[in-house]
């Protein structure tokens, strides 16, 4: 295990270096020059001038590069060039609520994903198999725009049980979170389905039915925990790609989470934003899977022992 | 007569500032707590680098200036200034600041507080974007090039009074004064924030900033030491970010909130003016905008004369204003029809396939020519160059559209013989204060035509470039009308070379509660959008 923690750490760093970098040059390829949006069109050449030697942009790019990188060891991810302010205390400021729906989102996909998963694998091939297969399909196919606009009209807009947008309390985070779930499981219930069915067809569960054992008992405590293996690899990759922003959900219901953050840089040519935000969501990815990589021999004593 | 004219006009501001509304048929009541949506974050309160539409109204709020505008006009009126002198030279000018004026950290503002703020927005380390405003004061050149510390044109001779030396006489220097680059700041505030001050602001203006929680609310509460007795009328504002547009409108439906700050979609907006009262949430105001279609006059064929006026007939701005859902006026000339200079009687290039035809077979062009016309990408700009380019085919001129990222269209607008048509929408000239100077310099004169300038039509005529000096050494008041003739007939003489097609006069479109009260022109104020300080709730 701790060999496992040293070689993943080794990895991380270099991903990380390897992000850095590539971020960097295809930011700085861009024909966009950042002194230049910053200084506005009353600005004279001076002043664009000035600005570009302010940001440190007129050095050579490998000095820039080595700047960052210094900074990146310090914790300094450089100051926002629209917001004039650290890029670390404005993603700071959208952690919380990244995490909240992240938490949240997760556990509505894992929650109906494995219900459903398990629901249509023993009914498999019948009507109710069938029409988890095709809500799933849609699920995973729906435009987040058209899902999150049309929950939000109804329970919103007309019935009026959540609020429409914003972020503080519990009622806040159910129709975000819902989207995501929604779109989500379908992946989970595919997953645990074929998982499933494929458990279930082992000599194991054959001798545990024939000892004469409930088949609720034989779904959930002897083959589910066999088929969940996968389920753990694929949140720890949710858990990056949340972290990395859910841009269109939290336009739409107005979350203060980091897609949004990135978003308006993206639109701004942020460059130091956009950097950050890329980092932060390469490090989540890394660390998800490490997690998933940490859980998984707990749960599976096979893989413990190899 | 200086004397005369500042008289009427301090008269007039005192009359004028809590009376903008009498006459309409709510008068404005004191008290109320609002809330204002946009999209995105503001970027920052610091009024020496804030610079875009929406943080602009804000600034205007926070902090106060030695002049600034009536609400809902472009009229200049002092503001911590009570009175001012100009030298006849206009080379001087001398500022005695209102007493008793205090900044929200209690302390008095000082004539050196004036000064500091200023020399502060040109210093290069501040990164401003308003920097070059302040040109014409002595020493500029020195403390933008790094030289010096200080600005040796502004004189602090006690602690009301400020004195201006310029190196050239500027007519638009009170208009200069009034822009947000020279809103007063206390420098220890500044220091306190230690490279912050944007996200935690002191100035002495209507609203203080009381709360800012990143990526969701900042909350303005109003100054009760502000120095203008009853104003502002709202108690409060709450500007909630990260509101999707679609969304804040149906919230705004709903009475959540109280100005959608980035108007109405397009999908939504025949909706809204239809519902039954959609005629009191639509504000349409306009503003101090011209879009247009630059004709590069570096590149063939638009050297020539005969084809830029062939184009400027060629097409239909009527349709292009039904695009933008009526929002917009066609345009026939540079200056918006708000602005000081716009000659009412001018007709311009009326729409005439005909005689188009005939011009470009005059320029030995009968069969057309292919071009490209360069346009941003986000909606409706591309469908409005789709419309022009239809235009030009009726007259044989093939053009492809290339839309591209804003910086991309900007970036080839700046490269000397690089783009042959632009259309400026999304991109157009917004004046930054009422004064027909302001659309010409950058984006007509020659300054501007040089690489990695706005002048996209890359036109350059020095006849031209020595009048618009001329108007605007015109610094004395008295020459005020003088001056506007000057430069509508330099505008009128620019359409004579044809370096543009006038398109459009955009107007803003604002969403608001039924329970808001006030003019369409105060939440569309001609120099800051929505005025924060004149809007008030209906009792």
């Amino acid at each position: 295990m701790v060999l496992l923690l040293a070689r993943r750490v080794i990895q991380t760093v270099l991903i990380l270096l390897g992000v850095a970098a590539i971020t960097f040059l295809l930011l700085y390829a861009l024909p966009a020059d950042p002194a230049r949006m910053i200084a506005g069109r009353s600005a004279t050449a001076q002043t664009v001038a000035n600005i570009r030697h302010e940001l440190g942009l007129d050095k050579p790019l490998a000095a820039q590069f080595w700047a960052y990188l210094q900074g990146i060891v310090t914790g300094d991810l450089g100051r926002s060039y629209a917001q004039k302010t650290d890029v670390g205390t404005l993603i700071a400021a959208r952690l919380p609520a990244t995490l909240v729906l992240m938490a949240a989102g997760i556990f509505i996909e894992v929650l109906l994903g494995i219900t459903f998963g398990i629901v249509a694998a023993i009914r498999r091939g019948g009507a109710v198999d069938r029409i988890v297969m095709m809500a799933s399909f849609v699920g995973v196919s729906a435009p987040q725009f058209v899902a999150a606009l049309l929950l939000l009209y109804l329970f919103a807009v007309t019935l009026g049980w959540f609020p429409m947008s914003g972020f503080g309390t519990f009622a806040h985070v159910v129709l975000p979170a819902t989207t995501l779930g929604i779109l989500g499981a379908g992946w989970y219930a595919r997953m645990v389905r074929s998982a499933m069915i494929e458990v279930l067809n082992q000599d194991y569960v054959r001798t545990a039915r024939a000892k004469g054992l409930s088949s609720a008992r034989i779904v959930l405590r002897h083959a589910l925990p066999n088929a969940l293996l996968p389920i753990i690899a694929m949140i720890g990759i949710d858990i990056g790609q949340f972290m990395g922003g859910v841009v269109v959900v939290e336009a739409v219901y107005g979350w203060p989470g980091i897609g949004q953050l990135a978003w308006q840089a993206i639109q701004q040519v942020d460059i130091p934003i956009i950097m950050g935000v890329t980092l932060v969501s390469a490090l989540a990815i890394v660390l998800g899977n490490l997690l998933a990589d940490i859980v998984t021999p707990l749960i599976d004593p096979r893989i413990r022992a190899r | 007569m200086l004397k005369r004219w500042l008289r009427q006009t301090t008269i007039a501001v005192t009359l004028a500032v809590t009376p903008v509304c009498a006459f309409a048929q709510d008068a404005p009541a004191q008290g109320g707590d609002i809330v204002i949506t946009y999209k995105d974050d503001i970027a920052t309160l610091d009024p020496a680098i804030g610079y875009d539409w929406v943080n602009w109204s804000m600034i205007k709020s926070l902090y106060s200036r030695l002049m600034d505008y009536k609400p809902g006009t472009p009229e200049l009126v002092p503001s911590l200034a009570e009175t001012f002198e100009v030298s006849p030279d206009g080379l001087t000018y001398t500022f005695k600041l209102r007493k008793g004026v205090k900044f929200s950290n209690g302390r008095d503002v000082v004539a050196s507080d004036v000064k500091y703020s200023i020399e502060r927005a040109v210093n290069p380390k501040t990164q401003g974007p308003g920097a070059g405003f302040f040109g014409a004061i002595k020493g500029f050149d020195a403390l933008s090039g790094g030289t010096s510390e200080t600005l040796e044109g502004i004189e602090v001779p006690d602690d009301a009074t400020v004195v201006f030396h310029l190196s050239r006489p500027d007519a638009t220097f009170l208009h200069v004064l009034a822009i947000n680059f020279a809103s007063v700041v206390p420098k220890e505030a500044v220091k306190a924030a230690a490279g912050d001050f944007g996200k935690s602001p002191v100035g002495s203006g209507t609203f203080v900033l009381k709360e800012w929680v990143i990526g969701q609310r900042l909350v303005f509460e109003r100054n009760p030491a502000y120095f203008v007795k009853d104003m502002p009328h709202i108690d409060r504002f709450t500007v909630e970010v990260g509101q999707e547009p679609l969304v804040a409108l149906l919230r705004l439906q709903k009475g959540e909130v109280d100005i959608a700050g980035d108007g109405i979609p397009p999908a939504k907006f025949l909706e809204i003016r239809n519902a039954p009262d959609g005629a009191d949430m639509i504000v349409d105001g306009e503003q101090l905008h011209t879009g247009y279609v630059t004709l590069n006059t570096k590149v063939k064929p638009f050297d020539d004369l005969k084809v830029r006026q062939a184009v400027n007939m060629a097409i239909n701005k009527e349709r292009i204003t039904r695009i933008l859902n009526g929002r917009a006026t066609p345009a026939n000339q540079v200056l918006p029809p708000l602005m000081p200079g716009y000659d009412k009687s001018y007709t311009g290039y009326g729409y005439d396939v005909a005689k188009a035809k005939a011009l470009l077979a005059e320029a030995g062009l009968a069969d057309g020519f292919e071009t490209i016309l360069y346009s941003t990408n986000t909606d409706p700009q591309p469908r409005i160059a789709q419309a022009i380019q239809q235009d030009l085919a009726a007259i044989g001129v093939k053009a492809e559209v290339r839309a591209l990222a804003q910086s991309n269209v900007i970036a080839a607008g700046g490269t000397e013989g690089e783009a042959p048509m632009i259309w400026s929408g999304g991109m157009a000239w917004i004046a930054d204060f009422p004064d027909p100077s302001n659309f010409y310099g950058p984006i007509l004169g020659c300054a501007g035509a040089v690489p990695g300038g706005w002048n996209w039509s890359w036109y350059c005529n020095p006849d031209l470039d020595k009048r618009a000096i001329a108007a605007d050494s015109m610094s004395d008041p008295a020459k005020a009308s003088e001056r506007t003739a000057a430069w509508e007939k330099i505008f009128t003489d620019i359409m004579a070379d044809a370096p543009w097609i006038p398109v459009t006069n955009e107007r803003r479109v604002v969403a608001k509660s039924p329970r808001m009260g006030g003019e369409d022109n105060i939440y569309i104020d001609p120099t800051r959008v929505i005025n924060y300080d004149a809007i008030f709730v209906k009792p």
